[in-house]
């Protein structure tokens, strides 16, 4: 076994590399960017080396600098993780070169797979199934039509050279096809310069299933089951499972054949995925993967075997740990990506610092991989995925229950994740049910992506208590640093003689305002939102989180803070609302916006504008030449124009409205 | 500590505790109706032009949260025919900025804010109470001037509408800043506000500043002129330069006084010898079992003492001699502060303890709370030929010329020379706050009856002399009552029993923004 090995990426597989490393008995070594120096991934190694600048290109991709560190740190062997060199044959040569183990496949099994079309052929000649199609070059309307008879309907047409769905056309009844075939080939002539077309099955409704496969250098090969990662938002996997539901042992046992034969066909080693779109027809292999999967521990929770382990072993050329008739499907398990991107806007990536950054407590059923820590910045360099979520049950019920409650119990601020989104997901019956497909999200976008209606009033109170509550922290620190610390003007809970002082604490979600109207009452608070009257009070945890009792009853929550914003995570639901600040100087200058004057006598050379007009701020309405200088007076502010007062040519004195503006 | 005696579990004290609670009760239900002002219907015109309410437009000034101490919410309660609520101002002391400073607001709903007679005496009393507490002073203008058809009692004489701005000439000599902010209307006199301030803001399309209104300008010299082409926003921030500041409505405006007072450059530096604060070990709120429903029943003031100061703890000087007078020294949120209290008639030894207190706190710069329940001094041969009169002088002097902070808090009677002694109105105490159970006058009613039917000899029946002093007996009952007080400004607000506490703290540690001098006593005839 290695004594040193250099793991060649970050996050949260980095930092898992290097635990199983660490129980193996084996130094670490870590990489990062300058963008990373203070990452968790450097913590969990035992060494550290910095290789270079935050973009990728200058660091995590950069292989003179990795091979550079693996040699400086006398390490044997390269882990590449999942992305960056993972799938780079040309960084396993370099490895090669340099008397470094590549943890990882043959070079060549990368090339092999890395090439689609050539990896098709390869799998049909191994008896892999492939989707049924034609991807030949008779271009025959009626050999055509006799291809997709044979495929079997519905089959899709799609131009050679396409993408983007143009060109493409799916077919579900034979008496469409060659209109859609003459249609298909006219768009992607007048696209593509090119009208051959390739037709291939339909899938209406494909799930996504892959194998896990791992082979040795002695020649042994086995699966470890299957995963199904059917719920995807575009292309991209949010929640994986094992096994997939649904799916009867035979196919299991077909497919895991299937996946075996695909990497022996290759001369595989280590670690590899093999998948396979699937519907109710079949499954048809779609590619291979040559590294670990971010969703390999769905494997190990179901197998009991630590995959890392399996590549350490097989890199460092042992056999095999486990045969395939050793290896047991046990139970159930939910792998759930924690991404910082907002799913209400189109998936946008989110950027900022993690002001809180809570996982469920890891315990039985429950297992957290991350690379990241409250305080840490997600930045716009790297991945965008903050966290993998693991729950394991004995069966799929109790693990998705194990789910949802762990989901629930993550909170997140500083940047906008999907949480709520994922949550929605393992509430859905559908998926409850098991067995969706790749389209499932998408179908369904309506109730998954914005579920947020108006905050309920209990979310509402919860913000404002604990909003009275930072406030009175504050004015105790402030009272600590007076002269009078102990002097009653310090008191927050807004006191007035004989009367109760009612304040309003005016949150904002989008253009909605929802307003909470507060009053003392003796150590409570009363508040009023819309219908609602409560009564409590908030109070500091020690672990810095608030308690809110509202009418009694007792929670505890994270409400966080940042500028003007104030998020909450109930229920599973976040909520981030602005609260605007009452006293809050604004430094947009509107001083007379309502008009544009003439700074000096001159005479008006120019009017831009006539009644009626939008101006934009900025914008030059009027020009004045006066003194031998020309001045361009521009719009103080955003607005329509209500009245012109001058003309060109026209002399004006100092202080001479020249235009007003309406209300825009 | 002091121990309380008191059986809380006494009819005794239930009886005086609902007598207390009816009186607590009725003045927030006068508070409440003073709060709103001018009416629902001027409120709503108010509203609907984009403005604040007074005392919204004080919320949004001072600190979020932070208490308000405001002054005679009664004030002109029951005069004017009872529609000028608050005397149409709202003055108190709040925080901007962490800096304690006077406020002033007119009330526009109120009669268009204009000034009465009890207004101006509201308005110079908030100065007053900002001079010698070395307190800047905020100016919130939405005001239309003088009521004209009262101007003989407005105008005129020393402590009328001119006397604002003489204040105003002199706090700034001073160093105590004069901030305006103009939200609304500002008209003849009161164009002198904010330009008299150090520093003013204007609201545009709602402050207006003009020495003569349009009706004015057009009676007197026939030019027709809108209120804000004469005086508005764009006039005095462009043109004129009577306002500093141009802000886009009255939140704007608040901010930008915000951001003034956090460039003030002061810092409040107390030179006592603070402590922290301790709750007292009695709950204040018992305070309302502890008063007799009956003015005239004694009780130990020290079961209210012991209800107001940290810890209930305080440490009592020659508690044995001249026992009517309380004396001794106790904290108020960890402020020091001597306590001369009532316990009954004043007598010639009462007097000298009281001085020599005095004397004391004078010494040790320790400011004085004075407790009033007083029926007087002592009357009789023997008290007289005793030198009564030369020993109440000397407690009337000590207490005239104490130049350390001075609070007067009347929790019972406050009748005759016993008022001169325990720091009355006229004696300056920084402020005088009166509990709903107060009666104040030269004398009691009933004592004010006999003397006068004593003076008109004899009567043929005891039903005659009856008839005679029944009037007499009510004027002194309705003159004598909190209300028709705080009405006239003779204190600084009606409290409830409970808050007692918290108003005396939060006025004590205003009134320490100001250097305490050192005092020079007059000559204490001997």
């Amino acid at each position: 076994m290695f004594r040193t090995i250099l793991i060649a990426n970050r996050g949260e597989i980095a930092c898992r590399i290097a635990r199983t490393a660490r129980r193996m008995g084996i130094e670490t070594v870590a990489v990062f960017s300058d963008a990373d120096a203070n990452a968790l991934h450097v913590k969990a190694a035992d060494k550290a080396l910095p290789i270079g600048a935050a973009p990728p290109r200058d660091s995590y991709l950069n292989i003179a600098r990795i091979i550079e560190a693996a040699r400086q740190s006398g390490a044997e062997a390269i882990h590449p993780g999942y992305g960056f060199l993972s799938e780079n044959p040309a960084f396993a040569d370099a490895c090669a070169e340099a008397g470094i183990v590549f943890i990882g496949p043959p070079a060549s099994a990368m090339r092999a797979m890395g090439s689609k079309a050539a990896a098709k052929t390869l799998m049909e000649a191994s008896g892999v199934p492939l989707l049924p199609g034609y991807h030949g070059g008779n271009q025959d309307p009626e050999f055509l039509a006799d291809q997709a008879v044979r495929i079997g309907f519905p089959v899709v047409i799609k131009a050679v050279a396409g993408g983007g769905g143009r060109g493409m056309r799916v077919v579900t009844d034979p008496a469409d096809f060659a209109p859609a075939l003459e249609s298909a080939k006219q768009e992607g002539a007048s696209s593509f310069g090119d009208d051959r077309v390739l037709i291939e099955r339909y899938l209406q409704r494909p799930r996504h299933i892959e194998v896990q496969i791992f082979a040795d250098t002695q020649g042994n090969a086995v699966h470890l089951f299957e995963r199904d990662c059917s719920a995807q938002r575009r292309h991209q996997k949010v929640i994986e499972e094992a096994p997939a539901p649904g799916l009867s042992s035979l196919q299991r046992e077909a497919m895991g054949a299937a996946a075996v034969a695909a990497a022996q066909a290759v001369g595989y080693t280590g670690a590899g995925t093999v998948e396979f779109v699937a519907d109710e027809h079949g499954f048809f292999f779609l590619e291979m993967n040559t590294r670990l999967q971010v969703e390999h521990p769905v494997t190990e929770m179901i197998t009991g075997f630590d995959l890392v382990e399996w590549q350490l072993r097989v890199a460092a050329g042992e056999p095999l740990p486990a045969m395939q008739q050793q290896i047991d499907l046990n139970g159930h398990a939910f792998e759930a990506r924690i991404y910082a991107e907002d799913p209400a806007r189109d998936f946008a990536p989110s950027i900022g610092r993690l002001g809180l950054f809570r996982m469920p407590e890891a315990a039985d059923g429950v297992r957290i991989d991350t690379g990241f820590a409250t305080g840490d910045a997600v930045s716009i360099h790297y991945d965008a995925m903050l966290a993998k979520l693991i729950c394991y049950g004995p069966d799929r019920a109790a693990a998705l229950q194990l789910l949802r409650r762990a989901l629930a119990a993550c909170d997140v601020s500083g940047v906008v994740t999907n949480l709520d989104l994922l949550g929605r997901i393992a509430a859905h019956p559908d998926f409850e049910a098991g067995g969706i497909d790749t389209g499932f999200i998408a179908r369904e976008g309506a109730t998954l992506l914005c579920g947020q209606s108006a905050p309920p009033a209990e979310v509402l109170a919860a913000l404002a208590l604990a909003e009275l509550l930072t406030e009175a922290e504050q004015a105790a620190v402030t009272a600590a640093a007076s002269g009078d610390p102990s002097s009653p003007w310090h008191a927050s809970d807004g006191w007035w003689v004989n009367s109760v002082h009612r304040r309003t604490l005016d949150f904002k979600d989008g253009d909605d305002a929802h307003p909470v109207h507060v009053s003392r009452a003796g150590a409570n608070w009363r508040l009023g939102i819309g219908e609602h009257l409560f009564t409590g009070f908030a109070a500091r945890a020690a672990n810095g989180e608030t308690d809110i009792v509202l009418n009694g009853a007792r929670q505890r929550l994270s409400v966080t803070r940042d500028g003007e914003i104030r998020a909450v995570r109930q229920d599973g639901e976040t909520w981030r609302l602005r609260l605007l600040d009452p006293v809050a100087v604004s430094d947009d200058d509107e001083d007379g916006a309502d008009r544009l004057i003439a700074a000096i006598p001159g005479q008006v050379t120019q009017v831009n504008v006539a009644v009626g007009d939008t101006v934009a701020k900025g914008q030059v309405l009027v020009v004045l030449e006066a003194m031998k200088t020309v001045f361009r007076l521009a719009a103080p502010a955003d607005g329509v124009v209500a009245s012109v007062t001058c003309a060109a040519g026209e002399t004006v004195q100092e202080g001479q409205v020249l235009v007003t503006f309406g209300e825009a | 500590m002091l121990r309380s005696n008191l059986n809380t579990r006494s009819d005794e004290f239930a009886a005086n505790a609902a007598a207390m609670r009816a009186l607590t009760a009725d003045l927030r239900t006068q508070v409440e109706a003073a709060e709103r002002g001018g009416g629902d219907t001027a409120r709503q015109r108010h509203l609907a032009r984009g403005k604040l309410l007074p005392r919204e437009r004080v919320a949004g000034l001072i600190d979020p949260g932070s208490p308000f101490l405001e002054f005679s919410q009664l004030a002109a309660h029951g005069l004017y025919g009872g529609d000028v609520p608050s005397a149409g101002i709202v003055t108190g002391i709040g925080r901007v900025q962490g800096q304690e400073c006077v406020i002033v607001a007119n009330d526009a709903t109120v009669k268009g804010g204009t000034y009465f007679p009890v207004t101006v005496k509201k308005h110079l009393r908030a100065q007053e109470i900002a001079r010698k507490n070395n307190l800047p002073c905020i100016y919130l203008v939405d005001s239309g001037g003088a009521f004209l058809p009262m101007q003989d009692e407005i105008f005129p004489d020393r402590e009328h509408f001119g006397r604002i701005f003489f204040n105003q000439a002199n706090m700034s000599a001073e160093g105590i800043p004069q901030i305006a902010v103009v939200m609304g209307s500002c008209t003849a006199g009161g164009a002198y506000v904010p330009a008299m301030s150090d520093e003013s803001i204007i609201v545009r399309k709602q402050g207006t500043i003009f020495l003569g209104g349009p009706p004015l300008v057009q009676a007197a010299t026939g030019e027709i002129v809108s209120a804000e082409d004469l005086g508005g926003a764009d006039v005095h921030a462009r043109t004129s330069g009577v306002v500093d500041h141009y802000a886009r409505d009255d939140r704007h405006a608040l901010a930008i006084c915000r951001r003034i007072v956090s460039g003030l450059n002061r810092s409040k530096r107390p030179a006592l010898a603070l402590k922290p604060a301790a709750e007292p070990h009695y709950d204040p709120a018992e305070l309302y079992g502890v008063i007799p429903g009956d003015v005239r029943n004694p009780y130990d003031v020290r079961e209210v003492i012991t209800r107001l100061v940290d810890g209930s703890e305080f440490d009592e000087f020659k508690r044995l001699y001249g026992t009517t007078l309380v004396c001794g020294f106790a904290h108020l949120y960890g402020m020091p502060i001597g306590i001369v209290a009532n316990n009954g008639i004043l007598f010639s030894e009462s007097s000298l303890k009281g001085a020599h207190f005095i004397e004391l706190c004078s010494q040790r710069n320790i400011p004085l709370l004075f407790l009033q329940n007083i029926a007087g001094f002592m009357v009789g041969r023997k008290y007289e030929s005793g030198g009564i009169a030369k020993d109440g002088a000397k407690l009337v002097t000590a207490v005239s010329t104490t130049k350390v902070p001075k609070l007067t808090l009347i929790i019972g009677g406050s009748y005759g020379a016993g008022n001169y002694g325990m720091c009355g109105r006229a004696y300056d105490p920084r402020f005088l706050f009166m509990w709903p159970n107060a009666r104040i006058s030269v004398m009691g009613g009933e004592q004010a009856a006999g003397v006068l039917a004593t003076v008109r000899g004899t009567f043929p029946s005891p039903e005659a002399e009856e008839a005679f002093k029944a009037p007499i007996k009510a004027q002194y009952e309705t003159q004598g009552h909190p209300y028709y007080a705080t009405a006239r400004l003779w204190d600084d607000g009606i409290i409830d029993p409970a808050d007692s506490r918290r108003v005396l703290g939060l006025a004590l540690s205003a009134a320490l923004n100001a250097p305490i001098e050192p005092t020079r006593f007059g000559v204490f005839r001997m």
